[in-house]
């Protein structure tokens, strides 16, 4: 199978190598051709983003104004901070000049007076390694102003890596932009979308790496060869990331829509020591889990995942064998989301703190079966009921981790409610006796 | 203690500032450079920060106490960061954790008495795939076992 984003060439992060092997043509080709053309060729590709929603690019694009008073934006998302997911880490490393020449087609086809990248502030080395390959860019006059020159048209942008500094909550895109502005990352109220109102208040799109750097096979090969790799409905490949109890855990680039098994078996080498799987979870630690029986049979693409009761994320899979502590590995998801909860909607705020709370008085052997209802209860009071999908990303695990494993759970806790009498009404109204309604 | 940008890093800022159509946006890029002439974030750098960015101080506040990466405290000349998610975790990365606060007698947030070492439980640092994994400053250490985290702390007590 061909490999789209991380071919098998050597020292290809090096601007000439990526030259000899065809890179940078993509781009002289797009600017021979209309910005609508090129956002008409990325939609007829089905190209999906990669960050986590996989929405359509093309679509995304094209909600960018044609004319503006306004200068627009293009914004990079390389924030990655999604536990399990390590993928656009191998892009910066590995074929950087691919984002940028992804970057340079994306800001020609919205016609964006300036691009950032933004890359989380742990990846000093690999913003190093970005920073070295935009350098050569801009030397070789791919990139700024030296552009027109070297590309023919009139056209020229600038590209800026922005680097992170420790916050998940930055990869949300609305967050991503009030901290390229230099605020505290708040994710903002949609609408306005970012289209109309984005950076600075500009119409601004934002994409994931990988989407990106999709870009500039898809130009040069043809919109109709990309959309035929993998599953028709969210085609190409995807970097798969595999981590947790398997032999060899890394990133896989294989068609959209590869089996779960296979990844897990042909290409992870399967379960140290022939363990059983007792849970997967497929797109990242927010992602719904499934159980080790429930994954034979399931692809993985956007489609076949909803299908199958969960979502593609970042296509990080994390793998963990029969002899797994369920509880513990919930109890640290929760505290992963309690941690990076930016605290502006109460349900969020509130609710992870009190998700982690009864999680941790769980591993300590001090839980009751209501505390798994009021865990469900309080995950149900989050989704849908704030500003960003972060609430979702805490709510799901816990949600679906409760009800699918629910067996598993109960034999965690007693059913015995060993807590203060307060609590128990107060858990008990959650669940089996809700309020009246209150009536005049 | 007073705080001034050395005049090499006032044209490293003026350059970020140059990255972006108002001073505002150059904040997060600017405080790296402070951190990494001062060591830390401390209120003298805050002050300093506002005044070459045109912001009140208590802006420069809220940005670092929102984002991990800057030190509101001294830490140690090799600050460890041990993950523990998920991943991490299903790989030993609790065990690299226990070990490494014990070899150092410090707890999270601590910094060993000659403040050569300091200890930070981390979230996801994208090294799922090569857990479990430890930074060091700004440096990578994947694919670990105990023995390999007693060496590098070793090797870099001698740095
Ligand atoms: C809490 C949260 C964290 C996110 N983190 C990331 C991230 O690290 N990288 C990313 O590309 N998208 C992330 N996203 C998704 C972005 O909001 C956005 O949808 C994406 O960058 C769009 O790019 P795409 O369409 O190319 O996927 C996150 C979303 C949420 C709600
Ligand atoms: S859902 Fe959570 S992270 Fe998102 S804006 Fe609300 S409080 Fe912040
Ligand atoms: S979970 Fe530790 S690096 Fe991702």
């Amino acid at each position: 199978m061909e490999k789209i984003v991380l071919p098998d060439i050597k020292d290809l992060h090096l601007i000439d190598v990526y030259i000899q092997n065809g890179g940078y043509t993509a781009l002289k080709k797009a600017f021979s051709q209309t910005p609508d053309d090129i956002i008409d060729q990325v939609k007829k590709s089905g190209l999906r983003g990669r960050g986590g929603a996989a929405f359509f690019a093309g679509l995304k694009w094209s909600f960018m104004p044609k004319t503006s008073s306004k200068p627009k934006y293009l914004c990079i998302n390389g924030d990655e901070s999604e536990p399990g997911s390590f993928k656009d880490r191998q892009i910066l490393e590995f074929n950087p000049h691919q984002l940028i020449e992804g970057t340079l087609i994306e800001a020609y086809a919205i016609q964006a007076n300036a691009a950032y990248i933004y890359i989380r502030g742990e990846y000093h080395k690999w913003i190093k390694l970005l920073e070295k390959a935009l350098a050569d860019a801009y030397e070789y006059g791919f990139v700024g102003d030296k552009m027109k020159e070297k590309l023919g048209g009139n056209y020229s942008v600038n590209i800026y890596v922005h680097k992170g500094a420790g916050a998940y909550i930055c990869g949300e895109e609305s967050a991503l932009m009030n901290s390229i502005e230099g605020k505290r990352g708040y994710p903002r109220v949609k609408p306005p979308f970012p289209a109309q109102n984005g950076l600075w208040g500009c119409p601004t799109t934002i994409n994931n790496v990988e989407t990106v750097a999709n870009v500039p096979p898809i130009i040069n090969k043809g919109w109709e060869w990309f959309s035929k790799i993998g599953e028709p409905k969210h085609p190409g490949t995807i970097l798969y990331g595999l981590s947790g109890h398997v032999n060899n855990p890394g990133i896989y680039e294989l068609p959209s829509g590869t089996l779960l098994t296979d990844l897990i078996y042909k290409y992870g080498g399967g379960v140290p020591g022939n363990k059983k799987i007792l849970c997967v979870i497929p797109g990242g630690s927010s992602m719904p889990p499934l159980r080790g029986e429930q994954i034979e049979g399931i692809k993985m693409d956007a489609e076949s995942l909803k299908a199958a009761g969960t979502s593609i994320g970042t296509a990080g899979i994390i793998v963990m064998d029969e002899d797994t502590d369920l509880v513990q590995v919930l109890a640290r998801i929760a505290k992963f989301y309690y941690h990076e909860s930016c605290g502006q909607c109460t349900p969020c705020r509130e609710g992870t703190g009190w998700m982690l709370k009864l999680l941790n008085r769980i591993a300590k052997g001090e839980g009751s079966t209501h505390d798994l209802d009021l865990l469900i209860s309080v995950a149900s009071n989050i989704e849908g009921n704030t500003i960003c999908a972060l609430g979702e990303a805490a709510a799901w695990p816990v949600r679906f981790m409760i009800t699918r494993f629910r067996d598993y759970f109960e034999t965690c806790v007693s059913r015995e409610v060993t807590i203060p009498v307060a609590n128990k009404v107060h858990s008990l109204r959650h669940t089996e006796y809700p309020l009246a309604p209150i009536k005049d | 203690m007073e705080f001034t940008f050395t005049p090499e890093n006032l044209n490293r800022i003026n350059e970020v500032i140059s990255h972006y159509p108002e001073k505002r946006p150059a904040v997060m890029g600017v405080l790296y450079i402070a951190q990494e002439q001062n060591g830390w974030i401390s209120y003298e750098v805050m002050k300093e920060v506002a005044y070459v960015l045109d912001m009140k101080e208590e802006e420069i506040l809220g940005i670092v106490s929102f984002y991990t990466m800057y030190h509101e405290k001294p830490v140690g000349k090799f600050h460890l960061q041990v993950c523990t998610n998920v991943s991490c975790m299903l790989r030993g990365g609790y065990k690299i954790y226990d070990h490494v606060k014990e070899k150092l007698g410090i707890e999270n947030g601590g910094v060993t008495e000659d403040k050569l070492f300091s200890l930070e439980e981390v979230e996801c640092m994208g090294s799922c795939g090569t857990a479990p994994m430890i930074a060091v400053n700004e440096d990578y250490f994947e694919n670990l076992n105990i023995q390999q985290i007693d060496q590098i702390i070793e090797s870099l007590k001698n740095k």
